[in-house]
């Protein structure tokens, strides 16, 4: 059988943010540069966004946050990525998150903050470099 | 490297992540998929598979939602698998249908997959049936297949289900227009959707007319059901014409119809096995080459060349 890997992307938007503008910019990014882009929707708490990252098999978890709750839900979702046992896939975040947040959220496990008007294409090939291949 | 015997002993045992990477494995084509498949089969058969079809926009998803709150009302799990076109540019897929599903995602008795068609002739994934088969072995009740009724994938989906729901909705243009042949021809259930809508109640006759004129399968008369997929209306009375096409089924036809998937599955295969096995030997012993060089000075056309080698290739 012919070997048919692509990378798969969840983009999630976990907390109460009222609007998905830049999250769906960025799948649609993905998407252009032949990724697979599942969207969570609006509205999503940890045990959703963990549950659709388990049951998709990704290799990228993007998060999206505008609200500034990152800190309590990423720490959420980064538990129940290790209490499911995927906790190796590529997570990394963006949004408006402070500078200063950065270093404590690398230690959780975020692999990288992208900041607003970080250049798409800076976000993708990050995602090219850096995903782990699953299957 | 994860043991294939212990992977698919846990998928038998419902384990969602062992249920997503061996789907994974299946959707890759990777090493061990195909004696995971070989070691599914002999579970498989206990689900009742329904495909939900029909043009974009006219709202297949949030029908899928509440059909599944329904089932799990009754007290049955579900497994869905959502397909979404690849795109033929970029080769990336947005796979945009559980969004309108992500309500589910608390229900440990649910498990949702996207898949995206990965440039499949036919319009559906080639390797869907499979996929189908790790949730039908995982023990669900019902597996859903939401795909986009478009050319080919409209056809396909009656290799893939056993009960066919296509779904319209008014004001999509020329209803006429929008009811092709092959969507009549595979209903096996039509769902007129979004009935709040002005002309509702000519789509549904349109619809019935057009069934009228049809030949019926021996003792089913595909009915028309009117729903509004938003609140949920209509969704109890689609689930009771689910569960009377799943016994007119048992009555006889699902026999028929499995037969006729095992014949295409084996076709299926022999294409595919076939194709892999004889360019492999034809390329490793140079006789490729020598065809592409008769056919490039003109000795002979692609189709007479082949059949000469075919014929050569069986008779030793």
């Amino acid at each position: 059988m012919s070997s048919n890997r692509k990378i798969k992307v969840l983009v999630a938007k976990p907390g109460l943010d009222s609007h998905d503008r830049g999250a769906k910019i960025i799948a649609r990014a993905f998407r252009d540069a032949g990724m697979e882009v599942i969207y969570t929707g609006l509205r999503q708490s940890p045990e959703q966004i963990v549950v659709a990252a388990l049951q998709e098999d990704i290799d990228v978890l993007a998060l999206s946050i505008l609200s500034g709750a990152h800190m309590p839900l990423f720490t959420a979702i980064m538990e129940r990525l290790r209490a499911r046992m995927i906790s190796d896939i590529l997570v990394i975040g963006g949004g408006i998150i402070p500078e200063e947040d950065i270093p404590e959220l690398k230690k959780i496990g975020i692999r990288e903050i992208f900041g607003p008007g970080t250049p798409v294409n800076e976000v993708v090939r990050f995602v090219q470099e850096n995903a782990n291949q699953r299957g | 490297m994860i043991e294939i015997d212990e992977l698919v002993k846990q998928v038998l045992r419902g384990d969602q992540r062992c249920i997503s990477k061996t789907i994974t494995l299946i959707e890759n084509g990777s090493p061990g998929a195909r004696e995971a498949i070989a070691l599914l089969h002999p579970h498989t058969g206990g689900a009742a598979i329904i495909g939900i079809t029909g043009p974009t926009g006219v709202g297949k998803s949030t029908l899928v939602e509440k059909l599944v709150k329904e089932f799990r009302g009754r007290g049955r799990t579900v497994g869905v698998v959502a397909v979404d076109p690849t795109s033929p540019f970029s080769g990336g897929a947005f796979l945009g249908d559980r969004v309108r599903m992500q309500g589910l995602s608390a229900d440990e008795g649910v498990f949702i997959r996207s898949m995206a068609t990965r440039g499949s002739h036919g319009g559906l994934p080639r390797t869907l049936r499979d996929v189908v088969k790790v949730l039908d072995a995982a023990g669900k009740d019902v597996v859903m297949v939401e795909t986009v009724g478009a050319g080919q994938s409209d056809v396909e989906i009656m290799r893939v289900a056993e009960t066919v729901v296509v779904m319209l909705s008014p004001g999509l243009g020329d209803e006429i227009q929008a009811l092709k042949a092959g969507m009549m021809e595979i209903g096996d259930i039509f769902v007129v959707n979004k009935v709040d809508r002005p002309n509702a109640d000519k789509t549904v006759l349109d619809i019935r007319s057009i069934l009228n004129m049809k030949t019926e399968e021996l003792g089913w008369r595909p009915p028309v059901v009117k729903t509004v997929a938003l609140s949920g209306e209509g969704v109890d009375e689609l689930l009771d014409e689910i569960r009377r096409h799943r016994e007119h089924l048992k009555s006889g036809p699902l026999d028929e119809r499995r037969r006729r998937k095992a014949e295409s599955e084996i076709e299926e295969a022999i294409r595919q096995r076939a194709t892999e096995h004889i360019l492999r030997a034809l390329k490793r012993s140079g006789r490729f080459e020598e065809v592409v060089r008769r056919i490039l000075t003109l000795e002979a056309d692609p189709y007479s060349a082949v059949d000469e080698l075919l014929t050569q290739m069986l008779k030793s």
